[in-house]
């Protein structure tokens, strides 16, 4: 019983695959681009998931994970991070900032299907 | 004469190096002891016979007693000696090595210098995607277009039936993506090449920089001239360098141009001839500011000149950005300076010109005076702090020898060569012998 996911990441193309592939596997996208005003929109759409983009124009990922989970509507919210470093250290702060996973670019879409499936599920 | 002062530390060195006590030396030298303490220390010159008998019973050559090799050889040699501290080099006959074997000496010292070098090369190569922010960001826009293109390709290939228009959709993207990535490839590497042919220089921007003010004697004629052509002149000095090391030289280029046109050359001939070489006196008579005229001061032609000048440009985080050593008063090629250094307490004193007798320490016969000032750089911004930097002009002391004058402020040219014991200002221990 798929529900709702936001996904926040600044590539057009990205985007529009990832919404494509989500929707057709039943589940209801939003899509947002840039870090300015990503916290005001995730308290706006309330979804089930999250997919946030680390690299994001205005804001870094890690900070509106940081101010996501210090809001108690929010502190719970299954979060996916996309980052195009899979350094250990990148993975660490993930960790530490409070993803629930971490991807790596590039990833396919099954990886991404998958991932979302399970952070509902969980 | 600098190459002779140090004659007293080089028997006290031998003569602790040979195990023999002050008293026993001093005996056999025909002298007191506390007359051969005041030798040890520099405080008295020493020559002629008594020197050719303390080289005897030292055992060693005399000419090496009182010339002792070059200063800064002898403190490349220990460096590299503490670099390695398991090699065991005898560090306390050190002299005797430099002395003997000169050109030995010197490979090693070079040597060391490049190691020094290569390392600071590794270290920026090993952590790139830190370092490097535009290969940072070709690196990451490369993953994103590949993984636009390989989720669209995914979905374009899966068995299943997709809508015409959604086809051509992602058929386009892929086509937009792969065109992008061509570029960014063709980018990337074409970086990586020009990188490739620069980084098979060693030595930091700044260095090499420093190099060609050392060739050119810190002195442009061409930027004296009225009209002079910076981009040409900058051309032809910056020849061979860096891109960076040309950025940095370019830049210095164009003040000293500013500067020269603020105040030319005969100009500044006929105020020292007036006024002599001191900055404050300088400043009053011209109006002109104490950072330009210390520039001016050390951008003349050594020969015209009273005496020679050195001049020290630190930025608000102390880093060396200009160095102009005297022969007699060196200053540290890489790395930060003494912490006493007047230079830096003109920071904490903006706008107001300092005037400090300072000696280095160990070495009590050479004073100067260091005339400091730190004053903002860039325009004024609204409801910000300025950013200043600090000039450091230094001048042999013919003054204040005599005894009215306050007692010199003794400083170091960098914590690892200096032989200050008690000091606040120590950063890192000493890698001169410190036993007695």
């Amino acid at each position: 019983m798929p529900g709702s996911v936001l996904l926040i990441e600044d590539e057009p193309n990205i985007i529009e695959a990832i919404s494509f592939i989500l929707s057709r596997d039943g589940w209801r996208v939003d899509t947002h681009s840039n870090g300015i005003d990503a916290v005001d929109i995730v308290r706006q759409k309330a979804p089930d998931v999250l997919i946030l983009d680390v690299m994001l124009p205005g804001r870094s990922g890690y900070d509106i994970l940081r101010d996501l989970r210090d809001d108690p509507q929010t502190a719970d919210l299954p979060v996916l991070m996309l980052t195009a470093r899979g350094q250990a250290k990148d993975r660490e702060l993930a960790e530490r900032t409070g993803a629930n996973q971490f991807m790596t670019k590039p990833f396919s879409n099954a990886e991404v299907l998958d991932a979302v499936r399970a952070l509902s599920a969980a | 004469m600098a190459r002779d002062t140090l004659t007293g530390s080089r028997i006290r060195e031998r003569r602790i190096a040979s195990g023999v006590k002050q008293a026993e030396l001093a005996r056999e030298a025909g002298i007191s002891a506390s007359y051969l303490n005041l030798i040890e220390h520099n405080r008295r010159r020493i020559g002629g016979k008594l020197l050719l008998r303390i080289a005897e019973v030292l055992q060693v050559d005399a000419g090496l007693l009182a010339d002792g090799a070059g200063v800064s050889l002898i403190e490349a040699l220990r460096e590299a000696a503490s670099d390695m501290p398991g090699a065991g080099a005898e560090q306390e006959r050190v002299d005797e090595f430099a002395g003997r074997f000169p050109g030995w000496a010197q490979l090693l010292a070079d040597s060391r210098g490049r190691i020094a070098a290569l390392e600071r090369t590794i270290e920026t190569l090993t952590d790139r995607m830190t370092h490097d922010p535009h290969l940072a960001a070709s690196l990451h826009e490369m993953l994103s277009t590949v993984t636009a293109i390989r989720s669209a390709a995914t979905i374009l290939a899966e068995p299943g039936d997709i809508e015409p228009e959604w086809q051509a959709r992602f058929h386009r993207n892929i086509f937009e993506d792969s065109a992008r990535l061509a570029d960014t490839s063709r980018g990337l590497v074409s970086y990586l090449e020009a990188d490739e042919r620069e980084t098979t220089r060693v030595g930091s921007p700044q260095e090499e920089m420093d190099d060609v003010l050392e060739e050119l004697s810190h002195h442009v004629a061409d930027l004296e001239q009225p009209q002079s052509d910076l981009a040409a002149i900058s051309k032809e000095l910056g020849k061979g360098l860096s891109a960076q090391a040309a950025a940095l030289l370019q830049e210095w280029l164009s003040q000293y141009q500013k500067d020269a046109q603020a105040m030319p050359q005969d100009a500044v001939l006929s105020a020292v001839q007036d006024h002599g070489l001191e900055v404050g006196r300088l400043a009053v008579a011209t109006g002109l500011a104490p950072s330009l005229l210390m520039r001016r001061l050390a951008a003349m032609p050594d020969d015209a000149l009273p005496q020679p000048v050195g001049l020290a440009i630190c930025d608000s985080s102390g880093f060396l950005r200009y160095r102009k050593p005297l022969a007699d008063f060196p200053m540290p090629k890489f790395g930060a300076a003494c912490p006493l250094w007047p230079l830096y307490r003109a920071l904490s004193r903006p706008m107001v010109l300092l005037q400090t007798p300072i000696e280095q320490t160990g070495r009590q016969d050479a004073r100067f005076l260091a005339e400091t000032v730190a004053e903002p750089i860039g325009p004024i911004a609204v409801a910000r702090d300025p950013l200043f930097e600090a000039h450091m002009l230094i001048t042999r002391d013919t003054q204040s020898r005599d005894a009215s004058v306050e007692t010199p402020l003794g400083v170091g040219v960098t914590c690892r060569i200096c032989a200050k014991v008690q000091c606040p200002a120590r950063r890192e221990p000493s890698i001169l012998a410190t036993s007695t």
